[in-house]
């Protein structure tokens, strides 16, 4: 089940500086029934934010899209929805099991999803490449056999 | 080119499952596909999205791209769960006995396009 471990606007020992809101949800691994609800839900935190709506559209479709890549891939981990004053970061991190090839994994087409997931209409190889798309920046940080780190940036 | 969604209906003589009084609204793009993963690759807001998928990721989908109705082709009908999570997002569902292929080709036929031109822009 989807557990929302931390909601607050404040965190000053940890948030990174000039955070103004920052929101951190648990993800588990193969969790298909809840998944895309964290992403609904930050899409109607940046609609009440009154983000511009086709920028919020593009951290929607991102955010979804990371938050699929832990269901589907990862063995559980976490999504990091914060707002700077001139950026909306969406960050996920993980347990593993790691990529072992990112610029394969960035290639449209390419995927290693499991075949549920496939049957559910995922696993097109699309998710990281899409995120590409509709992020400013996108940073990857990974290792076979350890975990994976996805910072998503939209500027503001 | 744009299509209302009354118009849809007419064309692939569809049934409506959920919104009946929004048939009103004008979709602009569509994109027929099963796989999820492409429709959020590829499709626009205000558009229609025509699948053979029936789960609840696909109203999550549609949801998370603002998309205005989604079409069942071979005549599916998704369970009143699915049905109702529409409801609540006020996105529209029909069904069709159409296949993919047969249903995507009437609405390209009646000027639909895929949005490709609004996306390269």
């Amino acid at each position: 089940m989807l557990e929302e471990i931390k909601a607050f606007n404040n965190e000053p020992d940890n948030s990174p500086e000039g955070v103004l809101i920052r929101h951190v949800y648990s993800i588990e691994a193969e969790d298909f029934s809840s998944a895309g609800e964290v992403s609904r839900k930050i899409k109607n935190l940046l609609k009440q934010l009154g983000v511009d709506s086709e920028l919020v559209r593009r951290a929607a479709i991102a955010c979804y899209e990371a938050e699929l890549n832990l269901v589907i891939h990862s063995w559980g981990g976490k999504l990091t929805f914060q707002v700077t004053p001139n950026l909306i970061q969406i960050i996920t991190e993980d347990e593993g099991p790691g990529i072992p090839d990112i610029d394969l994994a960035m290639k449209e087409g390419y995927s290693t999803a499991s075949e549920l997931a496939r049957e559910l209409g995922f696993g097109a190889g699309m998710g990281l490449p899409n995120i590409k798309r509709c992020a400013d920046t996108v940073i990857i940080q990974s290792k076979a056999g350890q975990g994976t780190k996805l910072i998503i940036n939209f500027n503001i | 080119m744009s299509l209302t969604l009354h118009e849809i209906k007419k064309i692939l003589n569809a049934h409506v499952l959920h919104g009946e009084k929004f048939l009103d609204k004008t979709v602009y793009s569509a994109c027929g596909s099963d796989l999820m993963s492409d429709v959020l690759s590829f499709v626009k807001e205000q558009s229609l999205l025509l699948t053979g998928l029936t789960n609840h990721h696909v109203i999550r989908t549609a949801e998370l791209l603002d998309v205005s109705a989604i079409v069942f082709v071979r005549g599916k009908i998704p369970d009143c769960e699915i049905i109702d999570m529409a409801a609540e997002h006020s996105i529209v569902l029909m069904t069709t006995k159409d296949t993919l292929f047969t249903a995507c080709g009437k609405l390209y036929n009646a000027g639909l396009s895929g949005g490709e031109e609004a996306k390269d822009a």
